[in-house]
């Protein structure tokens, strides 16, 4: 790939990650602010992208922005709040969280800045041939050496589900039509078969 | 030629950006939410940046795990959320002082 | 094998008998009755007697070895051993006899003494306990069962100070004897301790056959203050001696022990226990000898005591104390033998002592007795044509004690002080003059003491003088047996004692060469009657004629002389009244003091520091900072996001800058 093309979609992507996170926290709206993060992951599965982890990108837009910020949408909207909350803070705590934000980035970028992560540390990878499947590298890793961590994974996605539902259920309401399972289970066939003899009829002479 | 520096340093200005957004955006806690979903994204893009840039795909393992994890938080978070609003009729932090000592 | 066999097993039934009498007057006494309590210790002391005597006649007369064996093993802790076991050689020979005869004596004497009194049996039970512990002291063969007697009959010396304990001043007494002994015992303690430290036992075969290894360890005493091994061992031992033995500044205790019965003034306040730092000193020789410093302390201490408690004795009233004051000079006088490195001169002197004093003291008891327990001389006179017996037995007393030619006491006294007056130990001459001086005062108050109580006119009540009679024959014949070695033990053995290559003590003490004065007096030794003959060229002998003169004139030919003595010189008879400020600094320093410390503790370190600083203060310092730590807990769930963001900052920079 052409170097100049690569160094502008990494800019492009890059830049449109920070400007949409930098929209998620500063404005008023909920509802903006999950917008602004899906653009936000989107540009970020770019980045990924680009850092051939090609299937962790199409993941985080299938699971992150189709299943969770639909999610964080559905709520926002569920809640209907109609007053949003003041924003009285934002003004007074503004200086200190540039300051928060200064500080971090100022003593990140002097650890990890290109003087001890640059090119000359850490050389630039060879591409993969066309032929390469990420899915495959990662499914030969997580079936076999990571295979206990993937099915606890499983398991908590299943105790997330359960709190989740359980935490949100607020039991039947009256008047409501619904099924009840135990009944379902518990039913014997005599409940719903009745099994009548009856004489046979004689037979008509015709 | 993009460098590992570079998409390192991507990740720490989301990382700064969320942390300044906790900090100013206190009373919403639907957008502290979204502030850590936006740490955890700075995070795995370091993950992997590190992950391509070392040759080793342990690090994508890593964020495949995040992902579910981070998943599975922000399920259950916008749970209680839910619960929360319906007991309290509000979601602004400010009133949510029960843990005061 | 058969000669340790038995020496062990008569060692051992001369210390247990008494234990045994005293178990039986002390627990079954009241069964038993009176009679048969005093029947069945005087029997068992008898015993020990005997054993005594036969123990003494093999050792030295027989010269067998000595015995040093184990009893028992009392507890094995990692590298040391605590042993009861025996070591009888020609030192515990000559201690067991004097200690077990004059506490028969003491047994037989206070049969009239105590007649009627309620503690009968207790009385019998302490003192047979006392002999007990004394053996103890005197057979043990290490630091530890010396100082498990050391502090036996320091505990029988206070139950018996304190016997009549419904008076007042008995249990003051008592109670000073115990603090004080207390103080000396704390050095004494110190000393063992650092003889186990140092040489790794407690025995004393092992101590004396490693002491020469020992003499250049100094060890540090201050940070920067680095004092010789044997010197400091030897010098807190001498701290238990000075309590023990009463020597100044530790000496108060003892003319307040006054206040016991009189036959426990003469057993235990005259005769032994007293003797016991006397004793631990000699047993000592093979470390004292070795320490120039410890030898000086103990000859200079000695001799300040000899000199100025005999003062005191000079201006007493009371017939009890002054013999007590005569007891401190006494001692001295002993110190200042041992000082000299002449061991065997003060042993000696401590046996002619036992003998003379126990004569004193019971001819004492004997006359308050006879003036129904009044002990004040200026209520007394003339006694001798009531008293004829006790008359004689305190002459004799008198005599011995003032080193009047040939009684005992004159013999073991002028070994002394020609011991001192040879020695080249720095203070020896210090040393002399005082006991030269300690020689006229001890034969002032002594006779001072005699003629008041036994010639001029007699002051006492009519009521009182009409029963004056002779004690019953229990309390006479002690004093007639006393009588006997107060006039011949001196001469019978200060050849032998002193003199003698092969003495009496032997290898028993141990006298460094270059210190060794008693074998240059032995040169000048032509046996006991030539020592009488030249006494008269001693400044001694002269000072003791001086003292009876001065004495006579003073209480005889001019009665009103002692008065007119006492208003011309009144500041120092008011120096010599106050005991020359011991007793008013203790109390005063020590006894205010400690009070004074106690409340100032109670009411800052316990009430104020402890109570409300580190009691209350925890509670409210908890309270406090939790109150403080509450307000951090604002329930707000971007505060503890802030807090987190914080640390998150200072791990970076921690990291940044580290």
């Amino acid at each position: 790939m052409d170097l100049l093309v690569e160094q502008i979609i990494f800019f492009a992507f890059a830049g449109m990650t920070v400007l949409a996170g930098a929209v998620v926290v500063a404005v008023r709206n909920p509802v903006h602010s999950v917008l602004a993060l899906v653009v936000a992951f989107v540009a970020s599965a770019g980045l990924w992208l680009l850092l051939e982890a090609e299937f962790l990108a199409l993941v985080l837009i299938f699971v992150y922005v189709g299943a969770v910020m639909t999610l964080f949408l559905f709520v926002v909207m569920m809640l209907n709040i109609r007053e949003l909350p003041s924003r009285e803070g934002f003004v007074r705590f503004l200086p200190l969280a540039l300051f928060a934000l200064a500080a971090i980035v100022a003593m990140m970028v002097f650890v990890i800045g290109p003087q001890h992560f640059g090119l000359a540390q850490y050389a630039i990878p060879a591409h993969h041939g066309a032929d390469y499947s990420n899915i495959r590298e990662l499914g030969l890793v997580l079936y076999t050496h990571d295979v206990y961590p993937f099915e606890l994974a499983a398991v908590l996605l299943l105790i997330a589900i359960i709190a989740a539902i359980s935490l949100s259920f607020r039991g039947r309401r009256v008047g409501t039509r619904s099924q009840v399972p135990s009944a379902q289970i518990a039913v014997k066939s005599a409940d719903r078969i009745r099994i009548i003899k009856m004489a046979s009829e004689p037979k008509v002479k015709r | 030629m993009i460098p590992l520096s570079d998409y390192l340093i991507v990740g720490a200005i989301l990382f700064g950006l969320s942390l300044a957004g906790i900090i100013i955006n206190r009373k919403n806690v639907i957008i502290l939410l979204m502030c850590i979903e936006l740490m955890l994204l700075a995070v795995n893009t370091n993950f992997i940046a590190f992950s391509h840039y070392l040759g080793d795909n342990l690090g994508e393992i890593f964020v495949f795990f995040i992902l579910t994890v981070a998943a599975a938080e922000a399920a259950i978070g916008l749970a209680i959320l839910m619960v929360l609003y319906r007991n309290r009729q509000t979601i602004n932090v400010e009133d949510l002082d029960s843990l005061k000592g | 094998m058969h000669q340790d066999s038995v020496l062990h097993n008569l060692s051992l039934t001369m210390v247990l008998a008494p234990l045994l009498g005293a178990i039986v007057a002390g627990f079954f006494g009241k069964v038993i009755g009176k009679t048969w309590t005093h029947r069945v210790t005087i029997l068992l002391l008898m015993v020990s007697f005997a054993c005594a005597i036969y123990i003494a006649k093999l050792l030295i007369l027989d010269g067998m070895p000595s015995y040093n064996g184990v009893i028992y093993t009392w507890a094995d802790v990692g590298k040391y051993q605590f042993n009861v076991g025996f070591l009888i050689d020609r030192l515990t020979a000559v201690m067991g006899i004097t200690v077990t005869f004059v506490s028969l004596l003491v047994h037989i004497y206070s049969i009239g003494y105590m007649a009627e009194d309620d503690g009968y049996q207790r009385f019998f039970s302490y003192i047979s306990l006392f002999t007990f512990m004394m053996l103890m002291l005197i057979t043990a063969n290490n630091l530890l069962q010396l100082y498990f007697g050391w502090e036996g009959v320091g505990l029988v010396s206070y139950l018996l100070i304190g016997f009549w304990f419904h008076r007042e001043t008995a249990n003051f007494g008592s109670l000073k004897a115990f603090i004080a002994n207390r103080v000396g015992d704390m050095g004494f303690l110190l000393g063992i301790a650092a003889i186990m430290t140092y040489f790794g036992t407690i025995d004393y075969s092992t101590i004396f056959a490693d002491a020469g290894n020992f003499t250049q360890t100094t060890i540090t005493v201050l940070p920067g203050v680095h004092w010789n091994l044997i010197t400091v061992v030897c010098l807190l031992l001498f701290i238990g001696a000075m309590g023990k033995s009463a020597q100044m500044p530790l000496h108060v205790w003892l003319p307040e022990s006054m206040e016991g019965p009189t036959p426990i003034s003469a057993l235990i306040h005259a005769a032994t226990m007293v003797t016991a730092g006397v004793f631990m000193v000699a047993r000592m020789s093979p470390l004292f000898e070795l320490s120039q410093v410890a030898l000086t302390t103990v000859l200079i201490i000695g001799a300040v005591g000899a000199l100025f408690t005999g003062i005191l004795g000079v201006i007493q009233s009371d017939i009890k104390r002054v013999v007590a004051y005569s007891t401190l000079s006494q001692l001295g006088y002993m110190m200042v033998g041992l000082g000299a490195s002449a061991f065997s001169a003060g042993i000696f002197h401590l046996m002619t002592h036992a003998s003379f004093k126990a004569l004193l003291f019971l001819s004492a008891g004997s006359v308050i007795i006879g003036m129904h327990h009044d002990q004040d001389m200026r209520n007394m006179g003339n006694i001798r044509k009531y008293m004829p017996i006790t008359y004689v037995a305190f002459l004799v007393g008198a005599l011995s004690l003032s080193a009047i030619p040939p009684f005992a006491g004159f013999y073991s006294k002028d070994a002394i002080i020609d011991a001192v007056h040879l020695s080249t130990i720095p203070g020896a001459h210090f040393a002399y003059i005082c006991v030269v001086l300690g020689a006229f005062v001890t034969a002032l108050y002594s006779f001072r003491a005699f003629f008041m109580t036994f010639h001029t006119k007699e002051r006492m009540s009519e009521g009182l003088r009409k029963n004056l009679k002779e004690s019953p024959w229990v309390v006479w014949v002690p004093l007639v047996i006393l009588v006997v070695p107060s006039i011949i033990l001196g001469a019978m053995i200060a050849g032998p004692m002193l003199y003698d290559p092969h003495s009496i003590l032997g290898n028993s003490v141990y006298t460094a060469p270059q210190y060794d004065v008693l074998k240059i007096m032995a040169g000048h030794w032509h046996g006991a009657w030539s020592a009488v003959a030249e006494s008269i060229y001693t400044p001694a002998f002269w000072m003791s004629i001086a003292g009876v003169a001065v004495a006579w004139l003073s209480y005889i030919v001019f009665p009103r002389l002692p008065n007119f003595v006492t208003r011309r010189f009144s500041w120092v008879y008011y120096i010599l009244d106050r005991k020359y400020g011991f007793d008013d600094f203790n109390q005063i320093i020590f006894a205010r003091g400690t009070v004074g410390l106690g409340k100032a503790l109670f009411k800052y370190a316990d009430l104020k520091l402890i109570d409300d600083y580190m009691v209350n203060g925890s509670g409210r310092g908890i309270e406090w900072f939790s109150r403080t730590l509450r307000k951090t807990q604002s329930g707000y769930l971007y505060d503890y996001a802030f807090a987190m963001i914080l640390g998150l900052l200072v791990f970076l920079l921690w990291l940044l800058l580290g």
